[in-house]
């Protein structure tokens, strides 16, 4: 992907006081998916209003196209928002809505009339012209109000949780519609979600957010395997996170058990944080009351360590059934391990647990407040 | 729900609308189309065609249509104003604004009986000033201000009321798509504050097309409008007959005026669209 077509620099913006973005820093590339992600209140609609040019940063510069724009009023600025609540104007048709934009440009009504058709085509709503937004369900709306922005063929189409307010269904629906009419248009797309699911499935990049900071920009793999600190790896998915002592490269101490890991450069004797996604987690089932020098005890204990020198003995103490897998928790050393296997082990057995080297994630514990959340752009 | 529960809860408001609207109704209806006799006629309602009384309905439909126009061109900016404010001192203006009507009307017609009197206090306070003095009591003009400041209220809450349900994403909506802010309140705001603005115009232009009191203190006996002549048939004449016949031509002027706002509403949609 090519050069940086919007280029957010040390974006700081307060509210009563209380600071919403601090020296937020940030690119976006000509054509790219990119997903702003966060838990709510974070700043994500905050970040994408700067943008749209609905509120004005107290600090910092937004540039387009190497044009500053900081101050730019909204309807001068070649980017269109689809909002968090759809915003149709309920006292227009479906067809209004859609020629709004362009009535406003002066466009010819042989234009607008086939853009409306274009447009209606493309969200997969031919028919609708004369429907008033409120006889539509929240699914049509949410099409409605994408495709009222993309007849003006802007540059950056700005998205706040449009699938928000949909069913499950629906909105694995529309994510496919919604990168399917990315790739048609060709343009650049900057999306807000606080479902991490939806921005691993969707976006080029996403950027991890809180409390006004960038945590991680990356891509969804790495954004997933290789979260930069813990409150990504906890955000993303469901996560083991666990204290625990680099002794030196390449080997952990979790809960005095020592393991083979992949990782070097955190130096000797330092504490971490350790992240270990369920589905890494490997389970093999010991029988109850097994003698420890008993034939049956050794082959587990050789299987197990074939997978890594270290493990755990524990007892599953709880275990649900999810339909692709089931969603195990594992009682070892006064931890909660949760544990996604194909394989079904008996609340109450007792098992051996180990994880392979290249699956254990070691992170830096932040050493205060602020570099738990310092900006993470140079990464990238 | 519960059919018998159903039937629990609604009861009281049927007796209500019986009794209070269709009973009423139905009387000035039968009082109206009937002589003294009780025998079916027209001639109750022909009884407007008296010159001194269409010049009455007249000059009432004009002046409640003057104060209708003024309280809306004060009270639309005014409203739009305070759907921007913070939530805090909007309470406070509002309240401003309610408070006189928690005042009999009577009393508020009265305060401007003694304010604009010929040596009342506006006078005297012009005369200190050795301004030209205002001679407006007992002209239709200081009917229209007793009607715009009696009424103004209840232009402004509907009003501010519609301003106030609209989505601030829906107006960000029109400018993120290129419109001005003169083509923003022309195509998004003023056609949804509609409602508002509908409903304020009813409930101004109706009372004041009514009224009588507000004639009777700030009109002297030297202007009649038609809420007056109404007045007087049951009041002195007793005629009760005349009275309903001419109440019920009120009432066509009123629906007719409904009616033609009801199609504006549903035509202004397209109309600013199109500008
Ligand atoms: N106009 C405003 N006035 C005061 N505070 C505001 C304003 N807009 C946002 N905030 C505050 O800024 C913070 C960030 O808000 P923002 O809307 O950017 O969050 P968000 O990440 O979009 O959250 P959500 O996922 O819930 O939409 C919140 O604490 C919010 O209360
Ligand atoms: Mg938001």
């Amino acid at each position: 992907m090519s050069n940086k077509l919007i280029d957010l620099q040390n974006i700081t913006k307060a509210f009563d006081g209380s600071i919403v973005l601090d020296d937020l820093n940030l690119y976006i590339r000509e054509n790219e998916f990119l997903t702003l992600l966060g838990p709510s209140g974070c700043g994500k609609t905050t970040t994408l209003r700067i943008l749209g040019g609905f509120e004005t940063p107290d600090k910092g510069r937004v540039i387009f196209d190497g044009r500053d724009i900081t101050s730019l009023a909204p309807n001068k600025r070649q980017l269109n928002t689809v909002f968090q609540k759809y915003a149709l104007f309920s006292h227009m048709t479906v067809a209004e809505n859609i020629a709004f934009g362009l009535r406003i440009r002066k466009k010819s009504e042989d234009y607008i009339r086939d853009k409306i058709r274009y447009a209606l085509k493309l969200v997969n709503l031919e028919g609708f012209e004369e429907r008033t937004p409120d006889s539509l369900s929240g699914g049509q709306q949410q099409r409605i109000a994408i495709a009222r922005a993309i007849v003006n063929e802007p540059k950056v189409l700005l998205l706040d949780e449009p699938l928000g307010a949909l069913d499950l269904k629906l909105r694995q629906d529309m994510q496919y519609e919604l990168i399917r009419l990315k790739n048609e248009l060709g343009i650049t797309f900057i999306y807000v979600t606080h479902d991490q699911e939806e921005a691993l499935t969707m976006s080029d990049t996403i950027v991890v957010m809180n409390q006004g900071y960038i945590q991680q920009i990356g891509t969804p793999e790495d954004i997933y395997n290789e979260p930069q600190n813990a409150f990504v790896a906890d955000f993303i998915g469901d996560s083991n996170i666990v204290n625990a002592t680099m002794i030196h490269d390449q080997l952990v101490e979790i809960f005095g058990v020592k393991y083979a890991c992949v990782d070097t450069g955190f130096g000797t004797d330092k504490p971490v944080d350790v992240v270990i996604r369920p589905e890494d987690l490997e389970l093999i089932a010991v029988p109850e009351n097994e003698d420890q020098s008993s034939e049956e005890y050794q082959k587990a204990l050789r299987k197990i360590t074939r997978i890594n020198p270290g493990y755990f003995e524990g007892t599953v103490s709880h275990i649900i059934f999810k339909g692709m897998h089931y969603e195990m928790e594992v009682q070892a050393h006064g931890f909660e391990w949760l544990v996604l296997s194909t394989r079904m082990f008996q609340v109450g057995t007792k098992v051996l647990m180990s994880v392979d080297p290249y699956n254990i994630q070691i992170m830096n514990k932040p050493e205060s407040e602020d570099e738990k959340a310092v900006s993470m752009q140079e990464i990238v | 729900m519960n059919k018998k529960l159903r039937i629990w809860l609604d009861g009281p408001y049927l007796i209500w609308t019986a009794a209070f609207i269709i009973i009423p109704l139905i009387m000035i209806v039968y009082y109206g189309l009937t002589d003294k006799t009780g025998a079916f006629t027209w001639s109750n309602i022909l009884e407007m065609g008296t010159p001194e009384r269409m010049k009455a309905l007249i000059l009432s439909l004009i002046l409640s249509l003057m104060a209708t126009v003024i309280c809306l061109l004060m009270a639309y900016p005014l409203a739009l104003i305070l759907s921007r404010m913070k939530t805090g001192a909007v309470g406070f203006i509002t309240t401003i604004f309610i408070i006189p009507m928690w005042m009999n009307s009577l009393l508020r017609i009265l305060a401007w009986q003694t304010l604009l009197e010929r040596n009342g206090v506006i006078n005297q306070i012009l005369g200190m000033l050795n301004l030209p003095k205002l001679y407006i009591i007992n002209t239709p003009y200081a009917i229209a201000l007793g009607m715009i400041y009696d009424f103004l209220p209840f232009m402004l809450l509907p009003i501010y009321n519609a301003l106030q349900k609209i989505d601030v994403n829906v107006i960000n909506a029109a400018y993120d798509l290129g419109a001005n802010r003169f083509q923003t309140f022309w195509k998004v705001i003023f056609p949804l504050s509609m409602p508002g603005v509908i409903s304020g115009i009813t409930m101004v232009f109706v009372p004041a097309l009514t009224t009588f009191v507000i004639s009777d203190f700030l009109g002297g006996s030297k202007v009649l409008l038609i809420g007056n002549v109404i007045e007087q048939q049951f009041t002195q004449v007793g005629n009760w007959n005349v009275g309903s016949g001419l109440s019920l031509v009120l009432m066509v002027f009123i629906l007719i005026s409904m009616l033609v706002m009801q199609h504006y509403d549903k035509d202004i949609g397209e109309r600013t669209t199109s500008l």
